[in-house]
């Protein structure tokens, strides 16, 4: 019974995760392809609760549909509407035979090579409460890489005053 | 643990069944009758004037930026807070300067006007 409907989450939330990922290339509304990316990153945190990384689930949820999908919904208010219909028309930049070729290749490379990579499964248990582990981690060992964060989002927040305040002098 | 999300599992299914089974249940009964005042948005205000797609000013997305940022800042500090009590005076000083870091990004934007809503 557990294992069905570990089996079954699975399946749902990578359906989900696939559909509207198809959906955010295929849509004519950029809002609707937004709102389906935010569906995506749903998708990709009940993944990982199946992967007992909770705290990772948590992080995704909060990041990435908290303020990333924000970020596009907010970037959407910013767009000029197109005269055509659509505001994210995919007939007229339809990818060229060449861009296809590639990513299909690329499609084939990456799934050879999952088919070929002898996995090594891990036997070892999955670990329960991950945020006090990780906490504690990076606390001590990786404390430098935590102030090493900070300085980068330092410099992310500097480049988005610049780029913003740059746009405003125009 | 898994079983613990189990439960939320069957939360978002009952969250998924209801308005489902709600609106569902409301097409099956409703009389069909359309027109235009129906269409239009119910108790929104004004009725808009021109097209309702404008351009709005592109420095608006600092603020989205700048969240996101803030937002990146809050996972670091959660795993403090769960950790807190447990690492005491040096974790607090770390968390300080992490901070410190990040509130010159903030000083920069003071500076620069960034924070002026015009």
């Amino acid at each position: 019974m557990n294992e069905w409907a570990y089996t079954a989450a699975f399946f749902i939330f990578a359906a989900v995760t696939v559909a509207s990922a198809v959906g955010v290339v295929t849509k004519n509304d950029l809002v609707h392809s937004s709102l389906l990316l935010a569906l995506c990153f749903v998708g990709v945190s009940g993944l990982y609760v199946l992967l007992q990384a909770d705290f990772l689930a948590a992080v995704q949820l909060l990041v990435y549909n908290g303020a990333i999908a924000i970020v596009f919904v907010l970037g959407t208010m910013l767009t000029r509407r197109s005269i055509r219909h659509g505001t994210n028309h995919s007939e007229a930049d339809a990818p060229s035979r060449l861009i296809g070729l590639i990513s299909g290749l690329f499609v084939a490379v990456t799934l050879g090579v999952i088919a070929t990579t002898p996995w090594n499964y891990s036997s070892a248990g999955a670990v329960q409460d991950t945020p006090a582990v990780l906490g504690r981690l990076i606390l001590t060992d990786y404390m430098i890489a935590m102030e090493v964060a900070a300085v980068l989002l330092l410099a992310a927040m500097i480049g988005a005053i610049v780029l913003a305040k740059g746009v405003d002098e125009e | 643990m898994l079983q613990e999300f189990g439960n939320v599992g069957l939360l978002l299914i009952v969250a998924l069944v209801f308005p489902l089974l709600a609106l569902g249940t409301a097409f099956l009964l409703r009389p069909r009758d359309p027109g235009v005042e129906k269409s239009l948005p119910y108790e929104c205000g004004v009725d808009t004037v021109g097209t309702t797609w404008v351009q709005f000013r592109a420095s608006y997305f600092l603020y989205a930026l700048v969240f996101v940022a803030f937002d990146v800042e809050t996972v670091f500090l959660y795993l403090w807070a769960i950790k807190f009590q447990e690492l005491g005076t040096f974790a607090f000083v770390e968390m300080f300067i992490f901070l410190s870091i990040l509130l010159v990004g903030l000083g920069y934007a003071w500076k620069k006007g960034a924070l002026e809503w015009k």
